[in-house]
């Protein structure tokens, strides 16, 4: 009775996929707006990036929740292990120390994915990524040496102010742009420059820096949360 | 090309569905983080470079670990 009726939903469910997929015509659009973007996306706002243009430049207070919805799932999850720990009696697993090889190899490749990090939003307007892929990229880095070096920890305290200095220097140029550049909330105030160089598109590279820096604290501040919760 | 592209969606989807059935849990977090590190091969295929980062840092990376730091506290095996 129960694979009868599974069965039956299986079928409607897939009529249903079939039905709506067929009269999407795919393949062409019905708003202008995707080609608005690609056509003169680069001579509005600088960047050579169009999704970096529409993610900063067009749809940045978007991104500006985005980050929001991030830094209140990051305190979230702060706040719930926290709340456990406490009643919780904290005993202490014996770390089996990791080997030469890894220890060295994790000491090696922390500073290259770090730096690879940074050059992924640090130029965020320019090649591909910005700053959600290389503050992800940073957060890989600590998670690389907390799962090789076992001992080292990175300061709370030190994550807590970069997210907090970041979060500010958003919200505080998009206020900048409301209040010199123009009339709307993170307009461009800067000069966009010449296109193609690191020194260009504005406000872009300040926004996407303090993002990268942003996500990487956080994220680097959840995997420690969840490290220390599960020893 | 499309041979190319082809073979990795195949190896997506064995992954995917090997994922469903081992009783190893660690396994089936392994495969699932192959799932997201051919996903990303693809989206590189399909010209999304932006997209593909994002899905190798955070599918691949990320949340594989925060599977593994969950099954630390629970059982490796299924009943």
């Amino acid at each position: 009775m129960k694979s009868v009726f599974s069965l039956i939903l299986l079928v409607v469910l897939g009529a249903g996929v079939v039905f709506t997929l067929s009269s999407i015509p795919f393949g062409s659009t019905s708003s202008d707006v995707g080609e608005y973007y690609i056509d003169s996306g680069r001579a509005d706002t600088g960047a050579t990036n169009i999704v970096t243009s529409v993610v900063v430049g067009y749809r940045a207070f978007d991104t500006l929740g985005e980050v929001t919805v991030l830094f209140v799932a990051a305190i979230g999850l702060g706040a719930i292990l926290a709340a456990g720990r406490e009643n919780e009696e904290k005993k202490k697993a014996e770390w089996e120390p990791a080997s030469l090889v890894l220890y060295t190899g994790c000491r090696f490749l922390f500073p290259l994915i770090l730096l690879f990090g940074a050059y992924v939003f640090i130029h965020g307007h320019l090649t591909p990524g910005g700053g959600f892929q290389g503050g992800a990229v940073i957060a890989s880095a600590f998670l690389m040496v907390y799962l090789g070096c076992r001992k080292k920890r990175i300061s709370r305290t030190w994550a807590r102010n970069t997210e907090s200095i970041s979060g500010l220097v958003f919200v505080v140029t998009g206020l900048t742009g409301l209040a010199v550049g123009g009339h709307y909330f993170l307009s461009n105030f800067l000069p966009e420059g010449t296109l193609n160089t690191l020194f260009s598109a504005g406000i872009i590279p300040i926004i996407y820096i303090a993002i990268g820096l942003k996500v990487g604290s956080e994220l680097t501040g959840v995997i420690d949360d969840l490290i220390e919760e599960s020893e | 090309m499309i041979v190319i592209v082809t073979l990795v969606v195949a190896l997506m989807l064995s992954a995917a569905v090997s994922a469903l059935f081992f009783k190893d849990l660690l396994s089936a977090v392994i495969a699932s983080c192959l799932v997201s590190l051919f996903a990303s091969i693809l989206f590189l295929f399909l010209q999304a470079p932006d997209v593909a980062m994002a899905e190798a840092s955070i599918g691949a990376a990320l949340i594989t670990a925060v599977f593994m730091i969950a099954l630390r506290r629970t059982k490796r095996y299924e009943e």
